[in-house]
């Protein structure tokens, strides 16, 4: 088995993983980036509608600033998230999307004078301002108080993606392509690398690195009706549960996003509501008023996902030989803005659907995806368990998302983390504690163990189908691990897991063809994705309450006496049936915002005793503070800066700063 | 009874396929067909994926996004090449014919290796924005402004999605290997009206201002007629050419031109 040898070992070439390669590149590191797919193809260039960051320079951004970023975030993962990481997300934002306009991203810009809107069903002019003109503007997202979605058309993630990958290139970074981790090496707490299948030919590969990044993205392909790309089946974050000693964070908190196209799941921006897209029953009346009369069409996805089902629960929904759907109404919005702002969702419309979205309407319905959860780890993206280990992006759980994402805030955050996950591999390497002493005898006995696990199946004599399985597991999670989750069918789901678990030990292969085998492929996967899938089932029968994307109708009430607590899981070594879960209590008292109201969805939770005192703390740390200026008062409650790497401290200047 | 329409039959589609597994030593190419009933809204997404799961689990082929944003699928389709996810099959025969990319490296079936060539590509015409101090930006700062109407004109070209379909579409491309296709030159067009990249035109010859480069184009125009995403790129060409050209007459020192 051949070995190869760097100082850091990134897995995933999307947004997330070029960019921590880069930052450590940029610090003198070797680096070598390992990818499913040539790097351009990653799903980040999926991404439609625009990327978080608080610029202010449009009319509807005005105003905007860190501090708005940060309570928005807060209020939309329904206090779920680490504050300190969504200040540091929030502050580096700004930045990382300023270094990508310098890289090459053509961000749509700010043109002086007035222009028509469509807002809350009404055309509107409005007028912007001279000295913005040429800076990067931001659309309308939902959950958020101003416009801060920064966009290029509505192929944002694309243009980002090439940008990175370009500079990457330049950055002469080795992206070892058809490429896929099978098992971290790791021994006594300590990651040294990767055991790797080459997917054009079989070979097993070693690699060993001092620092190793699972930049992998999600795992939406656990369910059947998705957005995300098929190669989104979480092998970073399995790997990283198998090593029995690396955990996962909050695996329950899974996002669905409000308008899948129906039925394929294509994924249509919310950039479509942001910009004055309306959403309609099957009477064409506008009903999301009528649930949400704050933010409407606007509020965050988890609210308007579950008004949806409800609103079709209602027998509201339009019948079809598929089953139920809403619409999806961007008409108003007019020929000439959906032909330069929403050319992709045109496109998607025209080609999966046969529909013109300037005369007809797109029918729609919420779909799985994005994973909150992830590979835990603390705010500089290292695994608190497993030293050596990283993680960035959608893989990862660090966690500035909670239990619900905002739109643009995962695109923001892949950059984000990746600028300051990249420094923080560098100053492990060039540390003590990134000193390794290395084992070949390690890659060689998990290299055995790899090839030993796949001679299992290529050899098993059973009668299960990996494929046939595989659509039971998806079948199972959006039946009964979706939007609405209930104990009675969470239990049958973790029950029909536990089954197919079992089933799985008697897959057999059909084929026998050289080189990958797509066959074998689906068959080591589906092993590890349902060890995946029974994390995320399990979490969500263990978590008593509703809290943003994850609801109980058993258990409507957010109950913040009772759950401030992240979950954490763990597979043992040996274990065949669930994964051992442990939790890990958010602190209200060194809390920026206590938790309350989130401004939409559900008014009703249950408090937690600390909030009123630290409600009382604050009020009187501020009544202290003898300043007005921003920054002074927020670094009375939450320091924050120190948590980031020394260039990314400064403040953010705006225009009207003096 | 009359007045109850007949509920069309479902087709049943026949796929043949041009196979040929190069990992295999005794793999000889060849043409193999299947049969599969149409479903609604079958796109050859769908179709490939029932064929490998319920007839042929060897099949190679590569997806991604399935939504025609990530440039992986791309194969030759009844004689054209496109991007199979978003091919309907009901806008296709019942007969369909699928075959590999020509031009670019088989893995096996229809996957062929565009990510290595592309990658090629790219290194070679040096396909980021060239700039003084890029390590040491100031991102603090409020960024450069840029004309709205220069920042869609880019991201008009940055919509390329590498998908190789200009290459196998294009007569060059098969007769010389080092050709670097439309998808190259449209990269050089795009980072030429760039205002942050300093290369000026004499730069940009020293990548394409020869054979393999803008003059290797016969203007056959298969590469325009076949982009997924609709790219002008005979356009792009034609004016890259006569920029090219202009360097080359003019035969200045490369700082003396400066590019429109």
């Amino acid at each position: 088995m051949q070995i190869i040898y760097t100082d850091v070992l990134v897995i995933g070439g999307g947004l997330a993983g070029q960019r921590a390669a880069i930052g450590a590149r940029r610090r003198g590191q070797d680096v070598i980036v390992l990818s499913l797919v040539p790097a351009k193809r990653s799903h980040s260039s999926a991404a439609q509608g625009g990327m978080q960051a608080s610029l202010g320079n449009c009319l509807g951004g005005q105003g905007d600033n860190e501090d708005i970023h940060f309570a928005d975030t807060v209020r939309g993962s329904d206090w779920g998230a680490d504050q300190a990481v969504v200040r540091m997300f929030t502050h580096t934002a700004p930045k990382a999307i300023r270094e990508l306009a310098a890289w090459g991203v053509p961000w749509s810009r700010v043109k002086r004078g007035e222009r028509q809107i469509s807002v809350d069903g009404q055309q509107k002019t409005i007028s912007e301002a001279d000295d913005a003109h040429g800076l990067i503007t931001a659309r309308n997202f939902g959950g958020t108080q101003k416009w801060r979605a920064c966009y290029v058309s509505d192929g944002t993630g694309h243009a980002m993606l090439y940008t990175m990958s370009n500079q990457a290139i330049a950055a002469n970074i080795p992206v070892h392509e058809r490429m896929e981790a099978l098992a971290l090496l790791h021994d006594d707490g300590r990651c040294y690398g990767a055991i790797v299948r080459n997917l054009m030919t079989g070979e097993l590969l070693a690699y060993m690195a001092k620092a190793t990044c699972i930049a992998t993205g999600g795992f939406g392909r656990i369910y059947r009706v998705s957005t995300n790309a098929i190669i989104n089946e979480g092998m970073g974050a399995a790997i990283a549960l198998e090593t029995g000693v690396a955990s996962l964070g909050n695996m329950e908190a899974i996002q669905f996003h409000p308008t899948g196209i129906f039925p394929a799941g294509i994924l249509v921006t919310e950039g479509c509501r942001g910009d004055g897209g309306l959403l309609l029953d099957g009477k064409q009346h506008r009903f999301m008023p009528d649930y949400e009369p704050e933010k409407k069409e606007l509020a965050s996805r988890d609210v308007v996902s579950r008004r949806m089902e409800e609103h079709i629960a209602a027998g509201q929904g339009v019948s079809t030989r598929f089953g139920e759907h809403l619409w999806l109404d961007i008409r108003l919005l007019g020929a000439e803005h959906i032909n330069t702002q929403l050319r992709e969702v045109k496109e998607i419309c025209q080609y999966f659907l046969g529909v013109d979205p300037v005369k007809e309407l797109i029918p729609v319905r919420p779909a799985q995806h994005y994973s909150m959860g992830g590979v835990r780890t603390d705010h500089s993206g290292h695994s608190p368990q497993l030293r050596g280990l990283f993680a960035a992006g959608e893989a990862a759980c660090w966690d500035m998302h909670g239990f619900n994402r905002l739109g643009g805030n995962s695109v923001a955050e892949t950059v984000v983390a990746g600028m300051i996950v990249g420094e923080s591999m560098a100053d492990f390497c060039e540390s003590a504690e990134g000193d390794i002493a290395l084992s070949t005898a390690l890659a060689r006995d998990f290299g055995h163990r790899e090839q030993q696990r796949m001679a299992a199946i290529v050899n098993n004599s059973g009668t299960e189908s990996a494929f046939e399985l595989t659509r039971l597991m998806q079948e199972t999670m959006t039946s009964k691990v979706g939007i609405f989750r209930h104990g009675d069918r969470l239990q049958e789901a973790v029950a029909t897991l536990q089954q197919l678990q079992q089933r799985c030990a008697n897959v057999s292969l059909r084929s026998s063809a050289r080189g990958a085998n797509p066959e074998l492929v689906a068959a080591y996967r589906l092993q590890r994705m349902l060890k995946l899938a029974q994390c995320v089932a399990y979490g969500a029968l263990q978590r008593t309450e509703s809290r943003g994307a994850h609801f109980r109708a058993d258990h409507p009430q957010r109950n913040d006496r009772d759950w401030m607590r992240r979950t954490l899981a763990r597979w043992p070594e040996g274990s065949t049936g669930l994964p051992a879960l442990d939790y890990e209590t958010l602190d209200i008292m060194a809390m920026e915002l206590p938790p309350g109201w989130r401004g939409y969805g559900a008014r009703d939770y249950i408090e937690h005793p600390d909030t009123a005192l630290r409600q009382q703390q604050i009020d009187s740390a501020l009544s202290t503070v003898a300043t007005d200026d921003r920054h002074s008062r927020q670094q009375a409650l939450m320091p924050f800066r120190q948590l980031l790497p020394a260039h990314l401290q400064a403040d953010n200047q705006r225009l009207g700063d003096e | 009874m009359e007045t109850i329409p007949l509920k069309k039959a479902a087709r049943t589609l026949q796929i043949t396929i041009l196979r040929h597994n190069p990992c295999d030593t005794s793999s000889v190419p060849h043409l193999q067909t299947f049969m599969l009933e149409e479903a609604d809204t079958m796109t050859l997404f769908i179709a490939l994926t029932e064929i490998r799961e319920t007839q042929d689990p060897s099949l190679q082929f590569d997806f991604v996004c399935r939504a025609g944003i990530c440039g992986s699928c791309g194969m030759i389709i009844n004689g054209r090449p496109g991007l199979a996810c978003r091919t309907l099959t009901k806008d296709l025969p019942e007969k369909i014919t699928l075959a590999p990319l020509p031009a670019f490296e088989l893995i096996g079936d229809l996957s062929v290796n565009t990510g290595k060539w592309m990658r090629g590509m790219s290194e070679r015409l040096e396909t980021w924005v060239h700039a003084q101090g890029l390590e040491q930006l100031d991102i603090n700062a409020i960024e450069q402004r840029m004309e709205p109407e220069k920042a869609e004109q880019i991201y008009e070209l940055e919509r390329c999605i590498e998908c190789g379909c200009c290459v196998a579409a294009c007569g060059t491309a098969q007769m010389r290997e080092d050709f670097v296709g439309a998808v190259g030159l449209n990269q050089v067009a795009r980072f030429r009206l760039d205002p942050r990249d300093e290369r000026d035109d004499a730069d940009f010859y020293q990548l394409v201002g020869d054979d393999s480069g803008v003059f290797g184009c016969m203007t056959l125009l298969g590469c325009e007629d076949m982009c997924p995403k609709d790219l002008p790129l005979a356009t792009q060409i034609a004016f890259l050419r006569r920029r090219m050209a202009a360097v080359a007459i003019s035969g200045k020192p490369a700082s003396k031109i400066k590019p429109e």
